[in-house]
């Protein structure tokens, strides 16, 4: 079977520019040609036109269309990375934020003009406010990172404003997201990270000697990036408040707990959610993400701008009059808006109870894939341990052995129709795979994986070059990325 | 249950292989008190036809308007082909680029991005897009503050977008780095260059410089591109990317061209949509690349010696430098950067060219019109774009009221973004709007100037 896949698809990809031909164009797009521009003094026009592509409609929608055709996506492969949530995104959702009345809404008028917008809008804060377990939700950050950012700046806010200006450190597990410290950085502070016990939890000893009154708070993912719950998890809360700091909960993991547990009661004063995990936005390639803040009663007024606002029937955005004590803006209008909507269809599709069966089916499809692997022969990274919604494969012997690394399986899997698993994080565990299934994935496509996998591993120890030198079957090989980042071509230039 | 594909007898058998006999036993490590209650907090679940009529009914409390507002969000037409391929699964449902090989669909895309967007601007190299504009420039500062090492001080007109500027002071204010305002010169509604001489500390990282600006108005670019370097600061150009279709790129601004150029992308492609999602683009001179945030696609080869594409640059990124990463930016606009890089390529040069073109000629005749009604006149004598302020002699919010009544959105009342500007009114015209959109904005607010300022007479007369 390795022989066959090892064949390989001679087609490559022209750049839309190679197809362009002077004087060629998508007629029907053109405005007229007799608009002046002469009012303009021509110190201020442009001397040369940019070099576009000079296509016809159809070269562009073909070229587009075949390019699509060189993803792997959820609509067409499973897609276990891990961290990354990638569940089914419903049309439904995509189809309700595209309504024409949507789409023609002027950010500067919505007040006026689009009452029915931030209705939904309104919603979606209380909903991801019960669902959360906090007190008050903007909706305004435009990621996961962005989020990140407003929560701390929301915690360096509260401290200033009761003149604790000595808290200058945030606490981070060091098997925490790199936007994590980065985050904290952006944010001023100094960042402090705290070792994971050999069981996967925060070692709550060394928390406990790190805390004190330089503590502006700890950043947490709960589940951790290492695919399991933190058991500590009060004591922690206990320790870090004790000592006058914050608890910041990063919600990458949150599918793992939707409508089953809430981080409000974990003891968290704030946190982000990313919708286009837990609430199935789309990833689209790499965003539009949304990032919303949830906080405690103590934190709500730090809350970014704008937030939806009700009066009786009347919606309306709030701004820095009615939030004096708001860390600002962070976007011109209304941070991310159409992915808002997505997530608003989505929240209201499934219900309470449609919510706690995500935590739930996450959770079944992560421990059944988790077993079924460990029995197929391959190294749980915390084989004593429950998974959350993922959970980690170390590769680690594999590779003493036989040479085959993660990066090498992660390759081969593309061979046999899967996108791969998070490769090489969390950064503690040695030759990882991070797989989360998601709850979307029956069990006959789980099976599906764990065939492929088992028949990976047999190469690894009969044709470990076969592995070594996959993908074979992608429209490119591995490429040179030391090339990319040494003879830097970022641009087509004629 | 929506979306969870499971049978009874897939569950059965999922538990029986991990070996416990319910869901409720896989959450045994969460302690107990946690565990505890219904936490749901949602209404009941809808079917897809239920939420549907439900959108619909929503959508509709949304009316329809003749718009003229801008604003830092425009309105333009969008080809039927953008949304129809940007939204195809393989695009719509797949994510960063993290296995190349499985990604060049993505990864090519966003290689043809950056070539376009380097063609606009007439820079060397952009990265594969921010959030939005606003919070591009906010990068954009942090990266001249970086770049440029001595100084944390940035010089932020007051003709910048009042939203961005707040947006910037946001995401800045813990770094140490101080934004100057720099004044607008109340006549001509550009930079007072008169003001930027007389500052007194000249360390200065960089001196942003939009382009149009705030209020529709062409800024001096290459006077102030020359200033800035002049004082050993970066010049950062905030600029509409569909106007540097007609206008200069800010790579030529000056003798040297700007060095950094951030915007909104909206207008190449992206539906007004309540505000979002857009997305931010940057591009820089080639030698500040490595303090550029955001991910960044380059073209490479294969193990064969055949074209690819893969993410580059990545030691810049938070993933691997954690807290010294030059942003904890981890993702780009993806989407919005497919769907607009589409529509570059169906519009072509020519055709962007002309549609700014198309937009600027619109807002010449409208000011044309407006110029003969009583109580209205332009604010700024400085050259403009697609959009003016028009200085009202009644109220503006008055105004504005009486033009939704007659289902147009009249433009951006001023008052509250800058005292001063009370009877300043923001209005845009682009290439949506036909003669008869032009005349019956004018004629209503001709109609309306009259009732709020003489007679019924006045009114009959404007009928016609």
């Amino acid at each position: 079977m390795a022989a066959s896949a090892c064949a390989r698809s001679p087609e490559f990809a022209l750049l839309i520019f190679e197809l362009s031909q002077p004087g060629r164009a998508a007629a029907a797009q053109l405005p007229d040609a007799g608009a002046s521009a002469s009012s303009i003094p021509p110190e201020h026009l442009r001397s040369e036109p940019p070099d576009l592509p000079q296509v016809s409609e159809l070269d562009v929608v073909r070229h587009y269309t075949r390019l699509s055709q060189r993803n792997y996506a959820i609509d067409t492969q499973f897609y276990p990375l891990g961290s990354c949530t990638m569940k089914y995104n419903p049309r439904a959702c995509n189809a309700a934020a595209l309504l024409e009345p949507f789409l023609a809404l002027h950010p500067q008028a919505l007040d006026e003009t689009g009452q029915g917008f931030l209705a939904c809008m309104y919603e979606l804060q209380e909903m991801l406010a019960a669902i959360t377990g906090m007190a008050g939700v903007s909706l305004a950050p435009m990621a996961g990172a962005q989020g990140e950012l407003a929560g701390v700046a929301m915690i360096r806010a509260y401290h200033d404003a009761r003149g604790d200006a000595a808290r200058r450190e945030i606490l981070v597990p060091d098997a925490a997201h790199g936007t994590n410290p980065a985050t904290a950085t952006m944010c001023g502070y100094t960042v402090r990270e705290i070792r994971t016990g050999p069981d996967g939890d925060v070692d709550i000893g060394a928390l406990a000697q790190a805390v004190g009154p330089h503590t502006a708070g700890l950043m947490l993912t709960n589940p951790s990036t290492l695919g399991v719950f933190e058991r500590g998890i009060e004591e922690i809360e206990r320790i870090v408040h004790a000592a006058g700091g914050l608890l910041y909960y990063d919600g990458a993991n949150l599918n793992a707990i939707l409508g089953r547990i809430r981080p409000g009661d974990m003891g968290f004063d704030v946190l982000h959610l990313n919708l286009h995990k837990t609430f199935s936005t789309p990833h689209g390639g790499g965003g539009p993400g949304a990032g919303p803040v949830a906080a405690a009663e103590h934190l709500v007024s730090f809350l970014p701008l704008p937030t939806v606002g009700r009066a009786g029937e009347a919606y309306r955005l709030l701004g820095a009059d009615d939030c004096p004590r708001s860390i600002g803006p962070l976007s011109a209008h209304m941070g991310q808006a159409g992915v808002l909507l997505r997530a608003y269809v989505y929240a209201r599709m499934l219900g309470s109870e449609g919510a706690r069966r995500v935590a739930d089916f996450a959770t079944l499809n992560a421990n059944y894939l988790m077993t079924e692997l460990r029995n197929a022969g391959f190294e749980l990274a915390y084989p004593q341990r429950r998974a959350s919604h993922e959970f980690i494969v170390t590769l680690k012997r594999l590779k003493e052995r036989t040479g085959v690394s993660a990066m090498d399986v992660a390759k081969r899997l593309l061979d046999k129709g899967f996108y791969a698993p998070t490769t090489y994080f969390p950064l503690l565990v040695p030759e990882c795979l991070l797989i989360e299934p998601t709850e979307t994935e029956s069990m006959q496509t789980l099976d599906r994986f764990v065939a492929a996998m088992q028949d990976i591993l047999h190469e690894a120890e009969t044709d470990p070059q076969c592995l070594k030198s996959a993908p074979h079957t992608t429209p490119v090989r591995r490429l040179d990325e030391v090339k990319a980042a040494r003879e830097l071509d970022l641009a087509w230039r004629r | 249950m929506p979306f969870i594909p499971h049978t009874e007898a897939d569950i059965r058998a999922m538990l029986a292989s991990i070996g416990v006999d319910s869901i409720d036993a896989l959450f045994s490590e969460v302690p107990q008190r946690l565990r505890a209650g219904d936490h749901g907090g949602l209404p009941p679940g809808m079917p897809e036809a239920d939420i549907m009529r439900l959108m619909r009914s929503r959508a509709g409390a949304c009316e329809p308007y003749r718009n003229f507002i801008g604003a830092g969000a425009y309105e333009h037409h969008i080809p039927a082909a953008v949304w129809q391929i940007a939204t195809r699964g393989e695009f719509y449902s797949s994510y960063t680029p993290y296995q190349a090989e499985a990604s060049q669909g993505t990864l090519q895309v966003l290689y043809e991005y950056q070539s376009m967007m380097t063609a606009l601007t007439a820079l060397d190299v952009t990265n594969a897009s921010l959030y939005d504009g606003a919070s591009a420039l906010a990068e954009a500062v942090l990266m001249a503050v970086r770049a440029h090492k001595s100084s944390r001080r940035v010089l932020m007109p007051a003709s910048v977008h009042p939203a961005y500027r707040r947006t910037v002071r946001t995401i800045v204010r813990n770094q140490g780095i101080e934004l100057i305002d720099v004044a607008y010169d109340p006549e001509r509604g550009h930079v007072d260059t008169a003001s930027l001489d007389r500052l007194e500390n000249d360390d200065i990282a960089a001196l942003v410089v939009p382009q149009p600006n705030f209020f529709g108005v062409l800024e001096p670019v290459d006077r102030l591109t020359d200033w800035a370097h002049a004082h050993g600061a970066l010049a950062l150009a905030l600029v509409n990317p569909l106007a540097i279709a007609l206008l200069k790129p800010p790579g030529k601004w000056g003798a040297n061209g700007a060095d950094i150029a951030v915007g909104d992308g909206q207008p190449l492609g992206i539906p007004l949509s309540a505000g979002g999602p857009y997305y931010g683009f940057m591009a820089c001179r080639k030698d500040l690349v490595r303090q550029m945030p955001g991910r960044v696609v380059g073209r490479t080869v294969d193990l064969d010696g055949k074209p690819g594409f893969t993410l580059t640059l990545q030691a810049r990124e938070q993933h691997i430098r954690r807290s010294k990463a030059t942003s904890n930016i981890c993702t780009n606009q993806g989407l919005m950067v497919t769907a607009s890089t589409i529509h570059m390529a169906l519009l072509g040069a020519e055709g962007l060219r002309r549609t700014a073109a198309e937009c600027h000629a619109g807002l010449m005749h409208l000011l044309g019109n407006l110029s003969a009604v009583p109580g209205v006149k332009r604010r700024f004598s400085g050259p403009v774009f697609h959009e003016a302020v028009l200085d009202c002699a009644a109220p503006v919010e008055d105004l504005l009221r009486a033009l939704r009544a007659q289902g147009i959105l009249g433009g951006l009342g001023l008052k509250r973004h800058y005292p001063e500007l009370a009877t300043g009114l923001l209005v845009c015209v682009t290439e949506t709007k036909n003669e008869c959109d032009l005349l019956e904005l004018a004629g209503q607010v001709l109609r309306i100037m009259g009732e709020g300022r003489t007679s019924a007479a006045a009114e009959r007369t404007i009928a016609h």
